[in-house]
């Protein structure tokens, strides 16, 4: 097969993915994702020889197959497909910042995470790999009149969050556009891969986003096991699932008390805010870890469900299920939590297509995509959890839609204990082949994670690209401002939760 | 109704007991270097942040240590243990390094800054690099089960109302500067904390350029809280420590 077709979770041979011309490539993506709805689920560049080549990974959540394509690039520049695509907005901004590729016509042309060239001599905006670049100085969008004013906050914000740079162009209350600049939490995690794995890399990409350690841990499990042909027990295939939607249970009740807390309803806040750590608590009843460290690992799981622990595990997920419902419907039995959650930070079905959101956020808007139901690996192709959505795309929908989920990943889990397979945990990885592509997704609690590797001749990675869900959408937050008030701003932030960590990389 | 059902929670530590860790938590490693065999260095080699070094003897490095079990694992003799024991927090650098002879917990603050902040401590935390669990299990301890509040320690909005940072994270390059600029506006006198192996040391990225290997080397620091990431008991009890409100037991002794 030299379509470059697969499906999740696989590998094939780099030659089999189709070399396309630069304008092929460019046609091709673009009819793909306005003809036939895939969306862009990665695309990067990696140097070849003398020259670079550019990926994208094409996935189409209708039929569930994912694409690769692929062009060399002999000059330090490429036609912009943004203006048709504008999904592609924010990976080709990061090509150039990594490898001094320019996109010709790109309308938002600014660097993305504030670091140098990993080409040194080739940068897109000219800069000497000899001065250092200071993050979040670039062009801003501004407005100007009068009464018209710009707001900036961060790096260091209030709260006990991560550090990003926001700036509103207000009059007023009004908000007529946010513009957001992170890349302060830049650690340099794909520039390090390289000639991997390393010793350090399954810890890495536990820490991707620590409060993704799981779904990190899994697509990067499962591009292993994809490239070295591993297969992975039923009973592990389980514990894994239940490790994820544990993972999904305590970031979302938190977020729904967060969330409270932003409006000031404080007893959801207070409660959910006990009860997330509840959850973590399970997780770490499984492997010693509230964020699960060390049970995902390639093969299969580093801990297994003794009996007690499944036992144990039932009680406290009942119990904490009815404590949960029981915060969570003071949410919409409140006039005034409605009254700030109703109509605020709306993004429109059709934006939310155009700029890619993927998770909570898209399905908030009425897009039914998630991995799990639209390219199920492991244990979520014989287990199916329904995938829930809402219709209007505010911070009621998308709070609304983590409730939902909430409800089934606890029926999941409860299921997946009454029936855990009997068989070992842990298989040994066979060695990963040479010249090869797999491509990794899985549904995140924020919604989709891409993990591409490529091997080189020796079987160590040539490449290693990871896309955060948040890489996805951090621009629809910026959407969800507009002409909104700016004291919406922390609900609205809270109500997409995003990762800076799993954007900066 | 919701609030009878939900009850209280607050946990009763420190004047009760401290709160169950689970069976397969993995607190303060326990090296025993009687049954090292000469020339062995498994577990060594097998850590991915350098944590273990062997000069005459094996020694452990808590502000590198990422608290997984590949040592444990490597090791053909069983000469290293996890414990359960949640204590870790020292004062000094040098303290988080193990070489079988225990660990010295953190002491209290001086007479001085124990009269201005053992009472009140309002700290404004910086993440630089951190990956959210270190700050998700930072600021866990001010929801209702752990009730920061009640020592008087609150974690503060602008570093003018603090009187001092915690940091987590290895300080990204792109962070430094504005670490430096709210550690400036911190008024003095002032303390640092450092929570998690990254903030103590760069931890698991200490060899990438993008980050500049902890907070140290940036800001003095007073207060070290190993762990990746730390377990909010085990920040609860050296931001006691360090404050005067526990004071039993300066020293884990080795269990050999």
């Amino acid at each position: 097969m030299s379509s470059g077709e697969m499906r999740n979770g696989r590998a094939i041979l780099l030659k089999n993915v189709p070399q396309l011309d630069p304008a092929s490539f460019r046609t091709r993506i673009i009819n793909s994702v306005v003809n036939q709805r895939a969306r862009i689920a990665a695309m990067f560049a990696t140097p070849v020889l003398e020259a670079m080549e550019m990926f994208a990974v094409l996935a189409n959540d209708a039929t569930g197959k994912i694409s690769l394509v692929r062009t060399e690039l002999t000059g330090d520049s490429f036609n912009s497909i943004v203006q048709e695509v504008p999904q592609a907005h924010l990976f080709e901004r990061e090509i150039a910042e990594q490898y001094g590729l320019r996109p010709e016509q790109h309308p938002w042309f600014k660097p993305v995470r504030f670091h140098h060239s990993y080409r040194p001599g080739h940068d897109a905006w000219d800069r000497s790999q000899d001065v250092p670049i200071q993050p979040a100085v670039t062009d801003f969008y501004q407005v100007s009149g009068e009464e018209v004013h710009e707001v900036a906050v961060g790096p260091v914000h209030a709260g006990v969050i991560e550090p990003g740079h926001f700036r509103f162009q207000c009059h007023g209350e009004h908000v007529f556009h946010l513009e957001i600049a992170l890349g302060y939490q830049h650690r340099g995690i794909e520039k390090a891969l390289p000639g991997g794995p390393h010793l350090r890399t399954m810890y890495q990409m536990e820490t991707v986003a620590g409060d993704t350690t799981i779904g990190h841990a899994l697509a990067y499990c499962q591009t292993l096991e994809a490239l070295s042909g591993t297969a992975v027990s039923a009973r592990a295939q389980a514990i894994r699932g239940i490790a994820l939607e544990l993972e999904r249970l305590a970031n979302h009740t938190g977020d729904l008390g967060a969330l409270a807390g932003d409006v000031a309803y404080l007893p959801t806040a207070s409660f959910c805010g006990r009860l997330r750590g509840d959850f973590l608590n399970m997780t770490a009843a499984i492997c010693g870890s509230r964020f699960g460290r060390g049970l995902v690992r390639p093969g299969g799981v580093g801990f297994d469900l003794l009996p007690e622990h499944v036992e144990d595990l039932r009680r406290r997920l009942t119990a904490a299920l009815v404590e949960v419902k029981e915060a969570v419907e003071l949410l919409w039995e409140t006039p005034t939590v409605l009254e700030r959650f109703e109509n605020t930070g709306r993004v429109s079905m059709e934006d939310a297509e155009r700029i890619g959101l993927v998770g909570p956020a898209a399905r908030a808007c009425g897009l039914a995509r998630d991995v799990r139901h639209d390219y199920p690996t492991g244990i979520f192709r014989f287990v199916h959890v329904p995938v829930m959505t809402a219709h209007y795309g505010d911070v009621n929908s998308r709070a609304f839609v983590r409730w939902l989920e909430i409800q089934q990943s606890v029926q999941f889990i409860l299921h997946q204990l009454g029936t855990l397979p009997q068989t070992n945990i842990s298989n040994q990885q066979q060695a990963l082949r040479p010249d090869s592509v797999a491509v990794s997704l899985v549904e995140g609690w924020r919604g989709e994670i891409c993990h591409v590797a490529i091997t080189d001749e020796a079987a160590r990675f040539r490449r290693y690209k990871i896309t955060d869900p948040s890489f996805h959408n951090w621009f629809g937050l910026a959407l969800a401002l507009r002409d909104g008030q700016i004291s919406d701003f922390p609900l609205c932030n809270k109500s997409f939760n995003l990762s800076y960590c799993g954007h900066d990389l | 109704m919701a609030r009878v059902h939900q009850g209280h929670r607050t946990i009763s530590f420190p004047k009760g007991e401290p709160p169950e860790m689970p069976d397969r938590f993995r607190g303060l490693p326990q090296i025993d270097p009687v049954k090292c065999k000469e020339g062995c260095r498994d577990c060594a080699d097998a850590c991915p942040t350098n944590a273990i070094t062997i000069e005459d003897k094996v020694k452990l490095d808590l502000g590198r240590c990422i608290f997984c079990t590949e040592c444990v694992d490597a090791c053909p003799e069983g000469a290293i243990a996890y414990t359960q024991d949640y204590r870790l927090a020292t004062r000094t650098r040098e303290d988080l390094v193990l070489r079988g002879e225990g660990l010295k917990l953190a002491s209290v603050l001086d007479t001085r800054l124990r009269k201005l902040f053992g009472r009140s401590l309002k700290l404004r935390v910086v993440s630089a690099g951190d990956c959210n669990a270190c700050g998700a299990d930072v600021n866990v301890l001010g929801t209702i089960g752990w009730d920061l509040g009640r020592f008087g320690i609150q974690y503060v909005a602008s570093p003018r109302h603090a009187d001092g940072l915690l940091i987590t994270g290895p300080v990204t390059v792109n962070m430094r500067h504005a670490l430096e600029k709210t550690y400036e506006a911190v008024p003095a006198p002032k303390i640092v904390i450092a929570v998690g192996a990254c903030a103590i040391s760069g931890g698991m990225f200490a060899t990438h350029e993008e980050q500049c290997g902890g907070a140290g080397a940036v800001v003095p620091v007073d207060l070290f809280i190993p762990g990746c990431p730390p377990h909010p008991l085990t920040i609860l009890d050296g931001l006691l420590r360090l404050i005067g409100r526990l004071e039993t037991g300066d020293r884990i002794p080795s269990k050999r």
